[in-house]
């Protein structure tokens, strides 16, 4: 029988050379007359360590990493086809620590599979949650779903089973689900490796979205950066539905449910649901009035479910193993787990999947192992561009959307970015409001005039000039932002610029020290 | 206007028409066959999706994606958002632009290249991370940006 190899084909592992990695084992196993068999799985998150070749031995996979191209022939001479030591041998892939102690739910099959082969998913547990779902009426399945404690994991954190049950209570000759797929946070990328490395979780999800209530037409809405999600996606959509589970009379039942990908162009407001609404019927991406609620009156006009990807590919799980199963998992009101994405300045940067309740610490220094850098960690931005810097007096809170708010702060998408010390706050600051003004849609004045206005200020505290009023100044804007915006982009670009004049307040007068003659001698 | 891109805009409307929400995955159409949506072909997209020019105008000049004019030979993306400058991109942006000599929407005077900014590439775990027309790279350094440009160089 021949040896398995497995090497990635997520985007992470491609970014570090995992297609070249490939073709050199295949050149290389040629070369030695030796026959293996090459699977191109997802990423085990374990980013690293990428390019993470593995190998199926009896006694599991055992991991090789960080692979290069020039290691390909010394892995051979080591006999790693059979598990044989080398430097870069790793040990079995679900023994290392990093991978054993997490809560791996919603990517129980991400990094295992081959991420379009249907056959894969359905070995792996794939479908079983649609299976149930059409014994069941559309009630029991929102039900289900309101049980679970499942939050929208986009980062609103609004009970999915209410919003599915908002929709299903709507009357109208067409319904739609609707996945935001635009996953425009920095520091994160946990929609990208599902829609990579396992497809049809997602397009499961959605599914049994669509007959809990009652929609025929689903949209997945992918940003334009993410092209090798957009293949992955196409492909298992084709063949879903070759295999009948998409079209008509899914599985033979009476439920219809078509599934397209749109991509979008580049737009982060694009990722608040009414201006993603918005793009989808061709438009220009400016964020709607609420009410009415998507849910009521949403794409087209007509009820819609709009939904992040975590949350509908967390759904199957839900309605595989039940409700109970994924609530058990969790603190307080955050129920289950959250795939959490560590970035920026950190060691070990990864998907670390967990129940909610682990703590910063722990998942910067446990897993992330420290600062890249070796340097210390001085700050962290936890929630994408609209979250707050925490400093390191605030590493023991546990992630859970309560408590994140007590802090003033907000888990959002999940995703956190590590700085070391030589980190200017004022200077992210500044970008917190030069980002809010490249990307705002321009339809309210606090966010389309104050984001511009946000920059100058801070240029002029950063350049020493009359800073204790600039300061005060900031904070009115804010306070403006915070309140008179329409959407969180405006509306929370507080977060990020407040919480590092807050916890770092002596980054934003050090300029002061120096040029505070000249800021004197300024008329102005 | 080159020729031969009116056919292939007719064509690409034609089979746009009567999509729902159409617009941009007709333009996405375009751009992806000639590499941008040239101006005077508005009217004729207007007129294919019963729009008016200036709605036309309006999507196209709203999404950062979208381009007006013929990019370079190649596109190349670098990312400035959190996670990157955490890695220090801010260094990299500024020798990517003194290694090409424009500024970012600018195209290098050889036409090889355009340099755009992008906020997020999803490779947050690999920053620095910059995208080469569809290629994602990861942990990207000086080197890296030269060993990129002197191929294309040398080619």
């Amino acid at each position: 029988m021949s040896v398995r190899v497995y090497v990635p084909c997520d985007s992470g592992a491609l970014s570090m050379g995992a297609e070249r990695v490939a073709k050199a084992i295949r050149a290389e196993a040629e070369r030695r007359g030796l026959v293996i068999e090459l699977v191109r799985n997802g990423s085990r998150g374990l980013y690293w360590l990428e390019t993470l070749v593995e190998v199926g031995t009896a006694d599991g996979r055992v991991a090789y990493g960080p692979v290069k191209v020039a290691d390909v022939a010394s892995l051979f001479d080591a006999d790693f086809l059979h598990g044989g030591a080398h430097a870069l041998h790793l040990g079995i892939t679900d023994q290392l620590p990093w991978l054993k102690n997490q809560e791996r739910l919603t990517f129980a099959r991400v990094g295992i599979t081959d991420p379009v082969s249907l056959d894969d998913y359905l070995a792996h547990d794939g479908y079983r949650g649609l299976r149930n779902a059409l014994a069941m009426t559309p009630d029991a399945i929102v039900q289900q779903v309101t049980d679970s404690g499942l939050r929208g994991r986009g980062g609103a954190a609004f009970p999915t089973g209410i919003k599915w049950k908002t929709v299903a209570g709507c009357v109208a000759d067409q319904k739609y689900i609707v996945c935001n797929a635009d996953e425009g946070d920095s520091g994160t990328y946990s929609d990208r490796m599902i829609m990579e490395d396992d497809p049809y979780v997602l397009i499961e999800g959605m599914t049994i979205a669509a007959i809990a209530v009652g929609a025929t037409q689903g949209y997945i809405y992918l940003r334009s950066e993410y092209p090798h999600a957009l293949v992955s996606l196409n492909t298992a959509i084709e063949r879903a539905q070759a295999a009948g589970y998409l079209g008509e009379h899914i599985l033979g039942s009476a439920h219809t449910f078509h599934l397209e990908v749109r991509r979008a162009a580049g737009a982060y407001v694009c990722g608040e649901e009414t201006s993603l609404l918005e793009s989808l019927e061709g438009k220009r991406g400016l964020v709607r009035f609420k009410p009415p609620l998507p849910a009521i009156e949403g794409l087209f006009g007509k009820p819609t479910v709009v939904n992040n990807v975590i949350s509908l590919a967390t759904v199957p799980i839900v309605l595989d193993k039940g409700a109970e199963y994924y609530r058990d998992y969790g603190m307080g009101r955050s129920r289950g787990t959250l795939p959490i994405q560590l970035a920026g300045n950190i060691k070990q940067p990864g998907l670390v999947e967990k129940a909610f309740g682990v703590t910063l610490r722990e998942l910067l220094y446990d897993y992330g192992g420290g600062s890249a850098s070796g340097r210390p960690i001085r700050a962290v931005q936890v929630g994408g561009p609209l979250g707050a810097y925490l400093p390191e007096s605030q590493f023991d809170t546990p992630l859970d959307y309560e408590k994140f708010s007590e802090i003033w702060a907000v888990l959002g998408h999940g995703g956190i970015v590590a700085f070391d010390d030589t980190v200017d706050m004022a200077k992210m600051a500044r970008y917190a409001f030069e980002f809010c003004a490249v990307e705002s849609c321009g339809k309210c004045t606090p966010c389309r005039i104050g984001s511009t206005r946000g920059v100058e200020v801070m240029d002029n505290i950063m350049q020493g000039k009359q800073v204790s009023k600039n300061i005060a100044l900031v904070r009115d804007l804010s306070d403006t932002l915070l309140n008179g915006s329409l959407c969180a982009l405006g509306g929370m670009t507080p977060y990020p610029v407040l919480s590092a004049l807050n916890h770092f307040p002596e980054d934003f007068s050090k300029a002061s020290a120096i040029t505070s003659e000249t800021a004197l001698a300024d008329p102005a | 206007m080159v020729q031969g891109h009116n056919e292939l805009i007719a064509e690409k409307i034609e089979a746009h028409r009567g999509m729902a929400g159409g617009l941009l995955p007709l333009l996405h159409a375009v751009q992806d066959a000639i590499g941008y949506i040239p101006e005077e072909s508005y009217p004729a997209i207007a007129k294919g999706m019963n729009l008016s020019v200036a709605e036309v105008h309006g999507v196209v000049g709203f999404y950062h994606h979208f381009r007006t004019h013929a990019p370079g030979r190649h596109i190349l993306q670098v990312c400035r958002a959190e996670s990157c400058q955490a890695m220090g991109c801010s260094e990299l942006e500024h020798y990517v632009k003194a290694r090409l000599g424009v500024d970012y929407h600018g195209t290098s005077a050889d036409h090889a290249v355009t340099l755009e900014p992008v906020y997020c590439l999803g490779n947050c775990a690999l920053s620095p991370a910059v995208m080469f027309d569809e290629q994602v790279l990861g942990r990207v350094d000086k080197a890296t940006i030269d060993e990129l440009l002197n191929t294309l160089e040398a080619a």
